[in-house]
């Protein structure tokens, strides 16, 4: 276990490099010329701009460019915004909240959706779930920034019960409903993988088995059939936190929630190399541990999988 | 012992006074609590993350803009009618245009107590024109004696006379160059900010109406807290106790704020909301011109479109054959006045009597006779395009402007859509446009002048397509040297008339500027450069 979790750990490097690599070339491919663009239909002096490109070392071919960039962050420097500020600081600013966001996002995602999906395996057929079925096609079918508008206005400006926007600090309450806006879609997913799988299970040899050996209902369902349920929605959790990160671009825009989102948009608007490429890369490795952390889940609820040399 | 009783009876009669005090405050009639409240009161308004550290000199765009404005006071500032009114200038004066003679007024300070002397000015404005200092808002000076593109070179036309005086020496005449003077990029600094700017432009020392909260005031793409600067001289002093601006990355959060109380000064609405916004904010709401000017350019380089007969026909052509009246109806719900000249109507001088604005009025019959006309000369094949930045909300209009010269001229006419304002800008830079691009301009200042000369000038920064004539350029230069401000409008009035007849530019609509306020505050007036008079609000 400890030698597969270190061999995991490993192959991030390449895959950090390659990333970054591919990304940075991405960027330097966008047209047109960054500096020259900041300043709309008023250019500055052509030697103005020279020298703009020159500290930002735009003015070197784009191998270069990109060494100098990793070079740099072997000490510990991420380059540098267009507006003179480091990129350290902004990551450190903007990742706490996108990924307070994203968590929240996946414990409303998990719980309801579990709960909800959970209820309607076991009532298969019935009102409720049939309910849930309908509710979770909607929600799959309504795009997020049309429910974010709508929550916004009856949450926010109709009643009055929460924020119309998140405040800079982006404390928990505030982040509610936004991620409720924001689990929506994977939500609907959670409660349709959890209602298949647990009515798979109730059919189940095992489920069978345990009943007959008198357990009680409660028991089984616990124990036996929801245990076992949870390894395809463990799998849809682990990726879905890469994704409500992406995602987060949307809701941050509509709540005004200064995080991950936001700043990636800005900075590829602008052609911020650098930015970018930090910002992604760090969501990369996000991406990639959260996908370890569920293949080690995975032995702990099934323990038929183990993981040796 | 005595000296205790006596600090005892010092805190007993200040105890008593603030108890006074406080009573008073709650018993006097309504108008007087209204004033109390209102001057400690912080407005809050929308605006975006500024692009550059806040140096007047190198803040062009509009989210720095209005911050520097708020914490610099240079020679003069504008009314809301776009005129200007002294601030730290005591006179600015001059018997050729040419040779100009300032003099401050004495006793302003900058907010660390520094003096604001004419080494303030003369000072600051030499380190925003040296070319090593890379400020975005050098060329503003490119006007003064001894400015360089090309090398770092000091202003030698600067020169200071004492302490409250300097002289300017400008390298041709310019009637109305007392008008720039409000521009961001004239403002003074003081020492201690030339010294250290890195430092300054994070945390700036001003002397306007309003200073930084604190060190921290600035919080990165957030907001910034501003309170009112006591020591404030000029003309803009503040009813209210200070300004905290919240960046916001889209129109719509900042709309949803305002609706939902969490802000009360908004000066822009997002397209979502032209239709509805004025019914739902009544009296609240704003909607008038603004200094801004929109169109699109024809490159004279495009086949069939060069400054001869033919493109000249086909450029009056499809000019006519735009409906802009249904256009700003339709697709910007009234937001937008159809344009009659270049300049905006917020600008002295302008006009709709224009010879040639008929050029400018939807006319089908006459725009298919100048077309078939044009085809006389050489047939044209081919589609018309016009490109636009997709990351600009321009795709709405274009489509319908194109659609609109298809449906008259019976010829293809699309958009053609770039990513990014730099790749647009990228094509328009190395003169590759298979087509028309759009084009605009947001004054800096309050002058003709500045409408014209930096776009259609020859060889001028914003010249992007190369327009060139030499009587437009002329009759710019008369009316630069004009001795009196109506001699110099006729001029530039003229050089419209030649830019009408060559059409390079198309003109389109003026922007107008669509705020709203809630009911927490009033006196939301917009300045001729859409952002509210923030000194004049009060709030409850």
């Amino acid at each position: 276990m400890l030698w597969y979790t270190g061999r995991r750990i490993l192959q991030m490097i390449p895959v950090f490099f390659g990333a970054t690599f591919l990304i940075y070339f991405m960027v330097f491919s966008l047209p047109g010329d960054p500096i020259a663009a900041l300043y709309g239909d008023r250019p500055p002096a052509p030697e103005v701009i020279e020298q703009i490109r020159a500290q930002y070392n735009l003015d070197k071919p784009f191998i270069v460019q990109y060494l100098l960039y990793i070079g740099g962050l072997f000490q510990g420097d991420f380059g540098t915004t267009y507006s003179g500020r480091p990129v350290s600081e902004v990551m450190a600013e903007a990742f706490p909240i996108t990924l307070r966001l994203a968590l929240l996002a996946l414990f409303f995602e998990a719980v309801a959706g579990i709960t909800i999906g959970l209820i309607a395996g076991l009532r298969k057929g019935k009102i409720f779930d049939a309910s849930a079925l309908v509710v979770s096609l909607l929600l799959i079918s309504v795009p997020t920034f049309v429910v974010g508008f709508v929550l916004q206005y009856v949450f926010g400006v109709q009643l009055g019960w929460a924020r119309t926007t998140v405040s800079g600090d982006a404390p928990f309450n505030e982040l509610v409903l936004p991620a409720i806006v924001l689990a929506s879609v994977s939500f609907a997913y959670i409660v349709r993988l959890t209602r298949a799988s647990v009515a798979d299970n109730l059919n189940a040899d095992f489920v069978r088995t345990a009943t007959a050996k008198g357990l009680s209902r409660n028991r089984v369902v616990r124990v036996h059939v929801l245990r076992n349920s949870l390894v395809p929605v463990v799998t849809f959790l682990g990726v879905d936190l890469g994704a409500l990160m992406v995602g987060a671009i949307v809701t941050e825009g509509i709540f005004n929630i200064n995080g991950v989102g936001g700043t990636v948009y800005r900075a590829v608007q602008l052609g911020e190399g650098p930015t970018v490429v930090s910002f992604v890369a760090m969501m990369v490795i996000i991406f990639v541990v959260a996908n370890l952390l569920v293949d080690l889940l995975y032995a702990l609820l099934d323990p038929r999988i183990r993981y040796a040399k | 012992m005595k000296i205790k009783k006596l600090g005892l009876v010092a805190v007993a009669l200040a105890a008593a006074s603030a108890l006074a005090l406080s009573g008073c405050a709650s018993d006097t009639g309504s108008g007087s609590t209204e004033g109390a409240s209102s001057s400690s009161a912080i407005i809050t308004t929308n605006g975006s993350e500024p692009q550059n550290p806040l140096l007047p000199a190198n803040t062009t765009e509009t989210g720095g803009g209005k911050i520097v404005t708020s914490i610099f006071a240079g020679l003069v500032s504008y009314t809301a009618d776009g005129e200007i009114e002294n601030e730290v200038a005591k006179s600015i004066e001059s018997d050729d245009a040419q040779h100009w003679t300032v003099t401050l007024n004495d006793g302003w300070t900058f907010t660390n107590d520094e003096p604001v002397t004419a080494n303030s000015f003369v000072d600051a404005w030499n380190y925003a024109a040296k070319l090593s200092n890379a400020q975005g808002g050098s060329y503003f000076f490119d006007n003064i004696e001894g400015f360089s593109y090309d090398a770092d070179s000091e202003l030698t036309g600067l020169k200071v006379v004492d302490d409250l005086t300097f002289t300017v020496d400008l390298a041709a005449p310019e009637a109305d160059w007392p008008l720039r003077l409000g521009y961001s990029a004239y403002m003074p600094l003081p020492e201690a900010g030339l010294a250290d700017m890195e430092a300054f432009g994070e945390n700036p020392i001003g002397n306007g109406p309003y200073m930084l909260a604190s060190d921290k005031a600035w919080v990165h793409n957030e907001k910034i807290d501003l309170v009112t600067n006591p020591d404030y001289k000029g003309v803009r002093t503040p009813v209210n106790g200070g300004l905290t601006i919240t960046f916001y990355a889209t129109q719509d959060a900042a709309y949803a704020d305002v609706q939902g109380g969490n802000l009360d000064v908004l000066d822009g609405v997002p397209d979502s909301a032209f239709e509805t916004y004025e019914d739902e904010f009544g009296d609240r709401a704003v909607n008038q011109a603004a200094a801004i000017f929109q169109g699109f350019n024809i490159p004279g380089y495009l086949e069939h479109f060069g400054m001869d007969e033919e493109g000249e026909l086909r450029r009056h052509a499809i000019s006519m054959a735009i409906n802009r009246d249904e256009i700003t109806d339709v697709i910007f719900q009234g937001t937008r006045t159809p344009a009659t000249d270049f300049t905006s109507p917020v600008i002295a001088g302008w006009t709709d009597k224009l010879k040639g604005a008929e050029f400018l009025e939807y006319n089908p019959e006459e725009a298919k006779k100048l077309w078939a006309e044009a085809d006389a000369i050489s047939p044209y094949t081919g589609t018309f395009d016009i490109a636009y930045n997709a990351d600009g909300g321009h795709q709405a209009w274009v489509e319908a402007v194109t659609n609109s010269i298809a449906n008259t001229l019976g010829i293809q006419a699309v958009g053609k859509s770039y990513p990014t304002f730099a790749a647009a800008l990228d094509d328009r830079e190395q003169q590759k446009l298979t087509g028309g691009t759009r084009a605009g301009w947001q004054g800096d200042y309050p002058s003709m002048y500045n409408f014209l000369a930096p776009l259609y000038q020859t060889g001028a920064g914003s010249n992007y397509e190369g327009y060139s004539n030499t009587a437009f350029d002329d009759l710019l230069a008369e009316g630069s040297v004009a001795q009196t401000v109506e001699d110099a409008t006729a001029k530039y009035q003229a050089a419209q008339e030649v830019l009408l007849k060559d059409m390079a530019t198309v003109p389109l609509w003026y922007s107008n500027v669509n705020g709203v306020s809630s009911e927490a505050v009033d006196n939301v007036v917009f300045g001729w450069d859409s952002v509210p008079l923030y000194y004049q609000i009060t709030k409850e």
